[in-house]
């Protein structure tokens, strides 16, 4: 199996009036194609510069991005992206909302058909029968449903989400997890998730990576064996309160507060 | 039924109201019309010069009209203009305030003078001299805090600027946008009628206020002032209809 993506030895710092600050350095990250890979890390350790960076909307002071063997040098209209903030157009329906890709990435496709592909999508994620409503008549967690189809109406290759389920409760939450495991058997997409939540990244994630604190570099990297069906009941296994206990340990370490008690 | 009843009877009454009070007022301080006239005296002034009243209305009325569509476009450009720069938004700032901040009035006779006897053009000018201010921030500001996840949505899709900004950044500044029309369009209103009133051999309805006072006709200056009022209300209405055509998504159902 190929990566689909393959981030080499990418280092960024970001200029600011104190000098220049940097956030990523020689960061290595490999998703195969059709994995999903979970990205946690401290707060503010570069994590969104990770997905401007996939998306193309910058480049790395040093170091590499191929998607699809291909060297990332600007936007590309074969990824999709979903961030906190829903940021749906107030002024479209939901159904309009959705076909927003399409209109720029394949503007020559019929009306007729851009509106069946969106309807599937929404259908397959629970909004039937809301298509004609405007994003601010939805609930939080109904937006972001909304968000997602819109960023894989137009079929990407690659799906980057951005804490997307943080703004949510926590029963929305999980609700959107299993929506986005339907999704990824109906739809097959490779995916990079940033997220806080680590639960989240050993329910949705193949691979887990834990970027150490700013500048960020990978500092761990785990092989999710999920055991059996990906439910929610898995959590509460002894494997998976294993796997969290080793992110949780890693997390602490990328904070530099190794030395301090567990308990 | 009941919300038709609502909308146009609650208004109607409340002028209604307003004319029955003013009326006791002046009949109550027994004074004359040229102290102040009151709504009885009224329908004599229009009946009289009706069609002095069609005339001067629909001269102040396009020239209105015309100072701010120039101040729609002025302001929208210079707005624009400022939303995506830095450096002009620093620049153009103070320069905006300053002129914002000078009394109209004082540009009566600048113009007056500029262009000696062209009455419609300075007219016009006035108004979208006085008008295109707001314009020019609320776009502006609207631009400048467009959120960058919806830059980012498109242009991760390798949108142009173009389609960015027709598709999202000029519907979404749209709600502001309106807000300042309503503001703006009193405002070239009032700066028709400076122009109308000051200048001599001046048309329009502000021309007719200024002939009544010279012929010391009361009852036909206030004429004049409810005809400005009538027109104004016309004016900021025909803007609420544009607004709910083009941004009603913005309003919220009432709860």
């Amino acid at each position: 199996m190929t990566n689909l993506i393959e981030i080499k030895g990418v280092t960024h710092a970001y200029k600011t009036p104190l000098g220049p600050l940097p956030v990523l350095d020689n960061l290595d990250i490999a998703v195969p194609e059709g994995e999903f890979c979970a990205v946690v890390g401290p707060s503010g350790c570069g994590k969104s510069t990770l997905t401007r960076l996939i998306a193309g909307l910058m480049k790395p002071d040093k170091g590499e991005v191929w998607l699809h063997g291909e060297l990332v040098k600007g936007p590309r209209k074969t990824v999709g992206m979903a961030f906190q903030n829903p940021v749906l157009l107030e002024w479209r329906t939901i159904l309009h909302n959705v076909i927003l890709p399409l209109e720029i990435v394949a503007p020559s496709m019929p009306k007729k058909d851009r509106e069946a592909r969106a309807h599937e999508l929404l259908t397959l994620v629970g909004l039937e029968g809301f298509e004609d409503k405007r994003p601010s008549e939805l609930s939080g967690g109904m937006r972001q449903r909304a968000s997602l189809c819109r960023a894989i109406v137009h079929k990407p290759d690659v799906l980057i989400m951005d804490e997307p389920f943080g703004a949510l409760d926590a029963f929305t939450r999980e609700d959107l997890w299993q929506t986005m495991h339907q999704l990824r058997e109906k739809e097959p997409f490779t995916c990079v998730l940033i997220t806080h939540d680590l639960r989240e990244s050993v329910f949705l994630g193949d691979q887990v990576i834990v970027l150490s604190g700013r500048p960020a570099t990978t500092q761990y990297v785990l092989d999710v064996q999920y055991p059996g069906e990906r439910v929610l009941d898995g959590l509460y296994t002894p494997e998976c309160s294993d796997m969290l206990h080793t992110l949780r340990d890693q997390i602490r370490i990328a904070q530099g507060r190794a030395g301090e008690d567990a308990a | 039924m009941k919300t038709a009843l609502h909308k146009i009877g609650v208004p109607i009454a409340a002028i209604v109201i307003f004319l029955a009070l003013w009326e006791l007022l002046v009949w109550a301080n027994g004074w004359p019309d040229y102290v102040m006239a009151s709504p009885s005296d009224l329908p004599k002034a229009y009946s009289r010069f009706w069609e002095l009243f069609l005339i001067g209305s629909w001269q102040t009325l396009w020239r209105t009209v015309a100072g701010l569509i120039i101040a729609v476009l002025a302001g929208t450009l210079l707005g624009m203009v400022m939303g995506f720069s830095r450096i002009a938004r620093d620049a153009l700032y103070p320069l905006l305030v300053g002129f914002n901040a000078i009394p109209k009035a004082t540009l009566v006779p600048v113009l007056a003078l500029l262009f000696i006897g062209q009455h419609n053009f300075n007219t016009v000018m006035m108004a979208f001299m006085i008008s295109f201010f707001p314009i020019a921030v609320s776009v502006g500001i609207g631009l400048s805090t467009l959120e960058p996840e919806y830059r980012d949505i498109l242009r991760s899709l390798g949108a142009s600027r173009y389609t960015i900004f027709t598709k999202i950044a000029l519907p979404k500044t749209l709600p502001e946008f309106f807000g300042a029309l309503k503001v703006a369009v009193t405002l070239a209103f009032i700066g028709t009628n400076l122009v109308e009133i000051v200048s001599p051999h001046g048309r329009g309805l502000g021309a007719l206020f200024l002939s009544a006072q010279t012929n010391s006709n009361y009852p036909l200056m206030f004429a004049v002032l409810i005809a400005l009022a009538v027109l104004g209300i016309v004016l900021y209405y025909a803007v609420v209809y544009l607004e709910r055509i083009f941004a009603g998504w913005a309003e919220r159902p009432a709860t």
